[in-house]
């Protein structure tokens, strides 16, 4: 594995981690985004050193040494999933803004009600208050 | 026999294009779905009667390349009949759908979603080596999502998005595993890896144990990784939601099977047994505290997962026997409590269980079909429930593991206790004011459709208990064949 690939896959992956933490899609949209590129970017690195293109010659032999051609289908494949995930979360993005203005993801209802129960219910405060 | 077993994947993905086809057709739709299910299902029963007939597995190269590069898709005993139980449930929620007429199933995109989301399913069943797995399990994802939010409501896409989102996170942790498996070993062929993980170092195998174990584990809700499921499936529509809870979480543990048997087998025990004992409990704790007869389903889910990941960390063949049964077991279980809840909320028009009661004097046989998938659900003899609970619990005690028999046990019961809670909340009290022009009818003949699927449903859970004893020597079968993956190999391979 060459050194800069692991350093760049480190560094998108810190930077995807911190722009996945926020509440705005449109953060956590970049954030996959830069997750997904640090994957490839892995998948890449792990097919060891370069070396030609692994393109057949007509006599059948390839010139060597040959890059290793897996990790490339492998990293073509995440690369257009990746591209889906990201274009379904812009139109999420954009339905969320449609419907209240912002992309910002809320609490749950349902929670936001049981974490409102345990303030209000009466065995759980404290018996010397009234 | 080796061009039927890419027809569970084939067929659905055909119908899905041609469902596209016919955008403006929705009794077409209708029919090439319920064509390329029944399909699927028949190329399924063929699949596992090959399978079981030879008694070896059936691989199949795509493309007629070698394994090392090509996919190669293999159907084993289990992947055959989970994959029979999963197409079957999928036909029956499909009839539901249909019969349930909300603006949901009337979407042009759920038909081909549906069918996708198929596809997904049959690939993840059939998948030979760890990358195809990976994009079989994309593909169901990507239908998931479609129809997690085809109403586009507030809701689903406060919910949705969670779910996305953290289902993203696992996509690429994954796909980081895989692409370091493939740095170590070379090959992501499930047949080649067994051999070669075992020749790494313990360091290397630990690490690359533990980043699976963490992707399928969020795929299978395991504690602590369970939180988005009871936040995103309640709000999808009934229909949908009783797939996602029969299905997907069970691919999770499927695939948790296959890593933690042919892989790296018997490594993580007291991480998976840990595991496996406080997601039972915090489970069933969550469903306690739940008003919501949707979200109390929800975090069942998250509970009884903690009994199949309880049958793979004590790894004996009896305990991976019962697991197997008991997946088998709470696919149809878990799809019919929620059909019910599906009638349940299609007229009262909510799922809390504050605001609906009294059902039992307008519909008692509701109330069977719920009382008998619940009892089920809870593990109380004859039921399916009761043979694969009592199988773990068996091989829990043969192997010593006292504390975890306990744990059982002890959810078992508090399983019982909110089973009895939606009881009280949806069948007892007070009788809900009924528009006079709907009393005429019970609440089953207004909905015969839905009634219908419901039925089929719950007679599929009773039918496993009634057929537990083939059925459970074909699980052993499995138990034994999961621990011996030399025949696995032999078939990819050889």
């Amino acid at each position: 594995m060459s050194l800069t690939l692991v350093v760049l896959c480190g560094v998108l992956v810190s930077a995807g981690v911190y722009l996945l933490l926020h509440r705005s899609l449109t953060r956590i949209v970049l954030g996959v985004g830069m997750l997904g590129n640090a994957v490839n970017v892995l998948l890449f690195a792990t097919g060891g050193k370069n070396g030609s293109a692994p393109i057949l010659r007509p006599d059948g032999t390839v010139e060597q040494p040959v890059s290793d051609p897996l990790p490339q289908a492998l990293m073509l494949t995440a690369i257009v999933i990746g591209f889906a995930l990201i274009s379904f979360l812009c139109a999420l993005a954009w339905r969320s803004w449609t419907l209240d203005g912002n992309d910002i993801v809320e609490d749950d209802v349902e929670d936001r009600r049981l974490a409102q129960a345990g303030s209000v219910d009466p065995a759980s405060t404290p018996w010397e208050r009234p | 026999m080796n061009a039927v077993v890419p027809l569970p994947i084939v067929l659905p993905i055909v119908g899905a294009a041609l469902s596209l086809l016919a955008w403006r057709r929705q009794r077409i739709q209708r029919a090439i779905s319920a064509v390329a299910l029944l399909a699927a299902l028949g190329s399924a029963v063929t699949v596992l009667a090959s399978v079981v007939a030879d008694e070896a597995p059936i691989a199949v190269r795509i493309g007629g390349s070698a394994p090392v590069i090509g996919i190669v898709l293999v159907a084993d005993r289990l992947s055959a009949l989970l994959l029979i139980v999963a197409v079957a449930m999928l036909a029956v929620v499909l009839v539901y759908a249909v019969g349930q007429r909300t603006p949901d199933e009337r979407s042009r995109a759920y038909h081909p979603a549906y069918l996708v989301l198929t596809a997904g399913v049959a690939g993840a069943f059939l998948a030979g080596d760890l990358f195809h797995l990976f994009v079989a399990v994309e593909v169901l994802l990507i239908a998931s999502y479609v129809l997690l939010m085809l109403e586009g409501s507030n809701a689903q896409v406060r919910a949705g998005t969670t779910y996305v989102v953290i289902n993203i996170l696992e996509s690429m942790l994954l796909l980081a595993a895989i692409g370091l498996v493939f740095a170590a070993t070379g090959t992501v062929s499930m047949a080649l890896l067994p051999e070669r993980i075992a020749a790494l170092d313990s360091g290397v195998r630990w690490g690359l144990n533990g980043m699976l174990f963490v992707a399928f584990g969020l795929k299978a809700a395991v504690f602590p990784l369970f939180s988005w499921l009871p936040d995103s499936y309640p709000t999808a529509p009934s229909p949908v939601t009783a797939v996602f809870a029969g299905l997907l979480t069970k691919i999770g543990v499927y695939a948790l099977v296959r890593t933690e048997t042919l892989l790296f087998p018997g490594e993580q025990e007291v991480l998976l047994l840990v595991v496996a004992a406080l997601t039972m409990i915090v489970g069933v704790l969550g469903a306690l505290a739940q008003g919501d007869m949707k979200r109390i389903l929800s975090f069942h889910i998250v509970s009884q997962i903690g009994y199949m990941v309880l049958g793979i960390g004590i790894g004996t063949p009896a305990a991976l026997a019962a697991t197997v049964f008991f997946i088998v077991h709470q696919i149809p279980v878990k799809t019919s409590l929620f059909l019910v809840e599906g009638i349940v909320e299609r007229e009262t028009g909510t799922s809390r269980l504050a605001e609906v009661g009294g059902l039992l004097h307008r519909s008692g046989w509701l109330a069977v079909l719920f009382g008998v998938s619940a009892l089920s659900l809870a593990g109380v003899p004859p039921l399916s429930g009761f043979v694969g609970k009592l199988g773990i619990v068996e091989a829990a005690a043969s192997d010593g593991q006292w504390m975890m028999l306990a744990v059982a046990l002890a959810v078992s019961l508090l399983t019982l206790v909110s089973m009895v809670k939606i009881w009280v909340g949806l069948f007892w009290g007070e009788v809900m004011p009924v528009p006079p022009a709907d009393r005429a009818r019970g609440l089953l003949r207004r909905t015969p459709v839905m009634a219908g699927a419901t039925i089929v449903a719950v007679g599929f859970g009773v039918a496993i208990a009634v057929v537990s004893g083939p059925l459970y020597r074909l699980c052993a079968d499995i138990g034994a064949e999961l621990l011996d993956p030399s025949a696995y190999i032999r078939a990819v391979t050889g």
